[in-house]
């Protein structure tokens, strides 16, 4: 794997950093020792053919694989600026989705109003205050570009909204605790065109506040929208470099016919 | 290159490849055929060329249009994009090419139709139309077999039809010096002898983007190493 060259003048901080990274379901390794940065306020795309391991990366940022028993994970995850290892035994994995949101491939709302979707978070979290749940779920509504269309229905049940709708309050609900980092594991491969570059303007906004991993198959998407790419293939990280220039001059002869269609 | 998953798209992208190199064919021998026209005297070989032009012309637009539905069609990345990317360039580059032709078998068609005796001599016009030949057919081959050194040679190539452009301004000056009836005839060359150069100057652009589809660096405005 070589190292990104980039030539944006801005400094980059890293939000979360995967070192020498292994998972295991159990006795078959799907992720073989992968290291690399994502950069904090930044879009990171994951791509590679189905198996490569690219959605089991990005569920180890928030410890999806806890709730199977036989997995198990070796090396780090290391979350800045705390520098907390998410994979530390003593780390509770509650808390890790507190800081770190997932919105998935279809839209998975709660079978509750859509002002219940949005503050349910909060009130795992513990907060009480009926006032600053308003505030906080006005809020996320208002970041995912959603409350113009259903401020006048926040306790309607949140499948009467439609597809693209309803990714837009899943993505709402994960904003609603702050997190720091965002997991999108293809998110809008279930919405239309229209639907999907709402999502991708979303994205583009939020990247001022929040860092986002996005796992996609479509891979105009992955150039649309991010800063930086990975490419992926059978538990290994090939590539990972700046998306302008991975897509116009990548590195490695795999990448190139991944990305040219040449795969398989 | 191994082949793309889907058959249809290597065989868009092999016929847009084989139609630049037969625009590329066809453009060259209209320089020849124009070259041939000024030395020979030939007025309907003059004509032939400037009839032929639209062919070229065509040709361009129909190989823009193919490249437009390509990226429509398959969103090209990496290196089949800086293939499209260059092609489209490429084909910029010919048609152009294919004007200078043109523009010298206008010249030679005048000169021959006024023709006297005084008609200064086009041995270093012609040697120069050879140098700028061979250019164009390097780059071809260059842009056929992807070759970067080969085209890092046509690049530096140009320098020395540049210097040849002069060379001929500046004994077509003495000749006009000597005899001003010369004038006109002499004018006429120093257009033919521009459009030469400007020749030149397309197939070095070409061998540019040679290098661009085969390493993506893009080496215009800068100096090309050995």
């Amino acid at each position: 794997m070589s190292a990104p060259e980039t030539h944006m003048s801005e400094v980059l901080t890293t939000k979360a950093e995967a070192r020498r990274l292994s998972f295991y379901y159990g006795d078959f390794r799907a992720l073989k020792s992968i290291s690399m940065p994502v950069h904090e306020r930044k879009v990171t795309a994951l791509i590679g053919p189905s198996g490569c391991g690219k959605s089991t990366f990005l569920r180890c940022f928030n410890r999806m694989h806890d709730l199977y028993p036989g997995n198990r994970y070796d090396g780090e995850i290391v979350l800045q600026p705390d520098n907390t290892n998410l994979l530390a035994p003593g780390v509770d994995p509650i808390e890790v989705r507190m800081r770190i949101g997932m919105v998935f491939q279809k839209p998975n709302p709660f079978p509750k109003t859509i002002f219940e979707n949005v503050a349910y978070g909060l009130r795992v979290r513990g907060e009480s205050s009926r006032r600053r749940i308003e505030e906080k779920v006005e809020q996320a509504l208002q970041d995912a570009a959603l409350w113009d269309e259903v401020k006048d229905r926040l306790q309607q049940p949140a499948y009467n909204l439609s597809g693209g709708q309803q990714q837009r309050l899943c993505i709402a609900r994960a904003l609603a605790t702050d997190p720091e980092l965002l997991l999108f594991d293809e998110p809008t491969s279930a919405l239309d065109p229209i639907a999907t570059a709402s999502i991708e303007e979303l994205m583009h906004d939020l990247k001022e506040r929040v860092t986002i991993l996005i796992v996609t198959h479509n891979m105009q998407q992955a150039a649309r929208v991010s800063d930086f790419t990975a490419y992926m293939y059978l538990g290994d990280l090939i590539e990972f470099g700046v998306t302008d220039e991975l897509f116009i001059k990548p590195k490695m002869k795999q990448t190139e016919d991944y990305i040219t269609g040449r795969f398989g | 290159m191994s082949d793309h998953a889907s058959k249809q798209y290597d065989l868009d992208l092999g016929s847009i490849r084989s139609r630049v190199l037969a625009m590329g064919g066809l453009v060259e021998s209209q320089i020849r055929r124009a070259i041939d026209a000024l030395t020979t005297g030939n007025i309907a070989l003059s004509d032939e060329v400037i009839e032929t032009d639209h062919r070229v012309n065509a040709m361009e637009v129909a190989l823009d249009e193919d490249c437009s539905q390509l990226i429509v069609r398959r969103q090209p990345a990496a290196g089949d994009l800086r293939m499209i990317f260059a092609i489209m360039k490429t084909v910029t580059d010919l048609e152009r090419i294919g004007d200078e032709a043109q523009k010298i078998a206008r010249m030679a068609k005048s000169i021959h139709e006024r023709s006297g005796p005084q008609a200064p001599p086009v041995v270093e016009v012609r040697h120069a139309a050879e140098a700028a030949i061979s250019m164009l057919r390097r780059t071809l081959d260059c842009f056929a077999r992807l070759d970067c050194d080969g085209a890092a040679e046509v690049i530096r190539d140009d320098a020395g039809i540049d210097n040849e452009f002069r060379s001929i301004l500046r004994q077509l000056i003495t000749y006009m010096m000597e005899d001003p009836r010369t004038i006109s005839t002499s004018l006429e060359i120093v257009w033919i002898a521009k459009a030469i150069e400007r020749i030149g100057d397309h197939s070095k652009n070409m061998a540019e983007y040679v290098i661009y589809i085969v390493k993506g660096t893009d080496v215009r405005h800068t100096k090309v190493e050995a």
